[in-house]
């Protein structure tokens, strides 16, 4: 509603509409398509629009964005934003990535960015932003293990693809990682790094699919469970909520959840934060500075691209001795003495 | 008494004979009222969520724009009306036979699926071959898949409504679990996804000489061609009247002597047919592979689309076109001026409110309607 009233301030009446368009073509806009999950899904979506809301604020630009209802919309969205209006468009989400590389080809001259797909090889007028999200996962795989009360823990995703998945096996392998150092035997549901399958709710939008898949995790005995599928994991969040803390707790994805979602901060233990705003509005500052070149943006626990949130709620539930082991591995993460993938 | 009834019956006919201003009303004026009082209701909503006026004027000058205001808007709107004409034609035809089928999703995903198999299993024929064969294959999955609920109707009685909607979510998961096979999933991704089909299987696009971002193809003839093919057989051919005939009453139709159960069959098989036809157009001319939510609801809306049509097959054809025009001008009212792409949806089912009750069209807008004539008409 807010770039609404932001633009209807400018226009004085209904007449002066066409010179309206006009106006909006000669200041620099960023424009953004969203996947299925919508542009106020708490999560992915979110996270990357506010890239560009902080570039509004920040660098003073104009931001529009076009919500995906479909799969199928991926194509005409982008193609409805191609007129020449937009600097710099930018595409949320590894489903797109066939879809913007279309149009990149077909429009040369037309900048873009993607967030979580790398074209391999990269094409000249794409700057993809990925993310070594199993860094931040790794940490929150060995806080999970700690804090496990059943020594069970769950995870489940949107769909298989990469982007997903990566959380996924960046927790498994942190609560392996505890196990190794602790001799417990803490086990991770619904998800198998060596066969690559797992639980998946095939969709990035049903709050029911999230809310059952938790239900089956729980009544396996998962007291923690992350939901990698964007708004899926609100579904979750409230499952959570009725039982309680603690017997359920939730670790959101890609946005700091108590901030986005504060109806249920009392279930969120901490969120695997994918800083996707950062590297969009460094994007949008990279072609405003004129430095625009295609490539790959890589978001890593060094850089701050990736991170694990503050406990907020569960600061004083998380013991002291838990928080320091994770300080001691994020070092290791990062100098490289502790490796997150087995691969 | 009986002078009465021979009065109305002559009537009848002769509004039969010579369609008069009731007709007229009925599928012209309605309708477009109907449109123009979504469009209000739509800026009530609209300034309910606290939009502002000139927001909202800007707003339906950008659905005007993106629907017919330029090349690249007319390429959209004909891209999306494809495939709700053809699926809309389907159900008209089930409408008419007095079949509710709901299952144009199932068998659009069932169309599509067995159109893009067929497509990149046989890339060494020639295109004249390989497409009409692809499209071959999508009718006929879609017109088995839509015969399982007529055969069901028929041999068990089981409603179709039910039946379809079941299918549905059968076809829903079938085409995840396809998705996986080896042989069709796209080698190196994780994610169901189709591989693509041959660039010679696919419908050609008409306009990418002027701009290869403008999407509309060929398929838009084919929807032409099915408007005039339904129409041959609904109104010219004796199954076609053996189906209107069951639909307008169907114990009358069986003392006739028609075959009910294999009207019933045939009928829901024509539909999928067309259905399965919409969602092979959809991967051969705009996709060019298959994922999980390729059908985006194009199945549910062609059910809007055959009712604002009133089942008739021309009708269908324009319901198609506003359709297509709302999805592809909803899209720039969300560039232009911000509004939420769920304000096109809310207008599309105003739309149908107002279609599907006549008599309230009729008395928000009492003129433009010839009232005697209208009352005795009923």
């Amino acid at each position: 509603m807010s770039i609404v009233r932001n633009k209807t301030g400018r226009i004085a009446a209904a007449l002066a509409l066409f010179l309206a368009s006009a106006t909006a073509a000669s200041a620099f806009t960023a424009c953004q398509v969203t996947d299925t999950g919508g542009i106020d899904d708490n999560s992915f979506n979110q996270t990357a629009w506010k890239g560009v809301e902080d570039a509004k604020t920040q660098l003073g630009i104009e931001g529009r964005f076009l919500e995906s209802q479909a799969e199928t919309d991926y194509e005409a969205n982008i193609n409805s934003l191609l007129g020449g209006d937009c600097d710099v468009i930018i595409t949320v989400g590894f489903l797109l990535g066939d879809a913007t590389k279309t149009a990149a080809e077909a429009n040369p001259d037309q900048k873009f960015s993607i967030v979580d797909f790398a074209y391999d090889p990269t094409v000249p007028n794409i700057l993809g932003q990925v993310y070594a999200t199993d860094e931040a996962a790794f940490l929150a795989g060995y806080l999970a293990a700690g804090m496990s009360k059943t020594g069970v823990l769950g995870v489940f995703g949107g769909i298989n693809i990469p982007p997903v998945t990566i959380f996924m096996d960046g927790f498994h392998a942190g609560a392996a990682y505890y196990n190794e150092k602790k001799g417990t035997s803490v086990s991770v549901l619904g998800w198998d790094p060596k066969t690559r399958e797992g639980l998946f709710t095939n969709n990035f939008d049903s709050l029911d699919d999230g809310r059952a898949f938790a239900q089956n995790l729980y009544d396996e005995g998962a007291d923690i469970i992350v939901p990698v599928a964007g708004p899926v994991g609100l579904g979750s969040a409230t499952l959570a909520s009725e039982l309680g803390a603690d017997k359920l707790k939730i670790i959101g994805v890609d946005a700091d959840l108590v901030l986005t979602d504060p109806e249920h901060k009392e279930i969120y233990l901490t969120s695997i934060t994918k800083r996707m705003d950062a590297t969009v509005f460094n994007v949008i500052k990279q072609v405003m500075d004129g430095k625009f070149e295609g490539g790959i943006l890589l978001g890593s626990l060094e850089n701050g691209g990736v991170d694990l949130a503050p406990f907020h709620e569960m600061e004083s539930a998380v013991p002291a001795e838990l928080k320091q082991e994770l300080e001691t591995i994020r070092a290791g993460i990062i100098d490289g003495s502790i490796t997150v993938s087995p691969k | 008494m009986s002078e009465g009834k021979t009065d109305t019956a002559i009537q009848s006919l002769l509004k039969r004979a010579a369609p008069g201003r009731h007709e007229f009303e009925d599928l012209v004026i309605v309708p477009l009222f109907a449109i123009v009082a979504a469009l209000v209701l739509g800026a009530l909503t609209m300034l309910a969520t606290s939009v502002e006026p000139a927001t909202i004027a800007r707003s339906y000058l950008a659905l005007l724009q993106g629907s017919v205001g330029s090349i690249s808007a007319i390429s959209e709107t004909l891209t999306a009306a494809t495939p709700l004409i053809l699926a809309g034609l389907g159900l008209a035809l089930g409408f008419r036979t007095g079949l509710f089928n709901i299952g144009a999703e199932g068998q659009i995903l069932m169309g599509g699926m067995a159109a893009v198999i067929t497509g990149f299993s046989f890339p060494g024929l020639p295109f004249f071959v390989l497409l009409p064969l692809c499209l071959l294959s999508g009718a006929l999955a879609g017109a088995f898949y839509a015969g399982i609920a007529g055969w069901l109707r028929a041999a068990t009685g089981a409603h179709e409504v039910i039946s379809t909607i079941m299918l549905n979510l059968i076809a829903y998961r079938l085409i995840d679990y396809m998705l996986r096979l080896p042989f069709v999933q796209r080698p190196g991704r994780a994610d169901p996804i189709s591989k693509s089909v041959p660039d010679h299987a696919a419908l050609p696009r008409l306009l990418d000489w002027i701009d290869p971002n403008l999407r509309v193809h060929a398929g838009i003839f084919l929807a032409l061609a099915a408007v005039y093919l339904v129409y041959w057989l609904l109104f010219r051919t004796k199954i076609g009247f053996e189906f209107r005939a069951s639909g307008a009453n169907p114990d009358a139709a069986r003392f006739a002597g028609m075959r009910s159960g294999l009207i019933i069959v045939l009928a829901m098989a024509s539909a999928g047919g067309l259905a399965g036809l919409a969602g092979s157009v959809q991967v051969l001319g705009v996709l060019e592979r298959v994922t999980p939510g390729f059908s985006a609801g194009i199945g549910f809306d062609a059910i809007a689309v055959a009712l604002l049509g009133r089942s008739h097959p021309v009708g269908v054809l324009f319901a198609g076109l506003l359709f297509g025009g709302l999805e592809a001008g909803g899209r720039q009212m969300q560039v232009d001026a911000g509004v939420s792409i769920d304000l096109i949806g809310i207008i599309q089912a105003l739309i149908i409110v107002f279609i599907a009750a006549p008599l309230l069209v009729r008395a928000i807008f009492p003129w433009g309607f010839r009232k005697p004539a209208t009352q005795q008409g009923k």
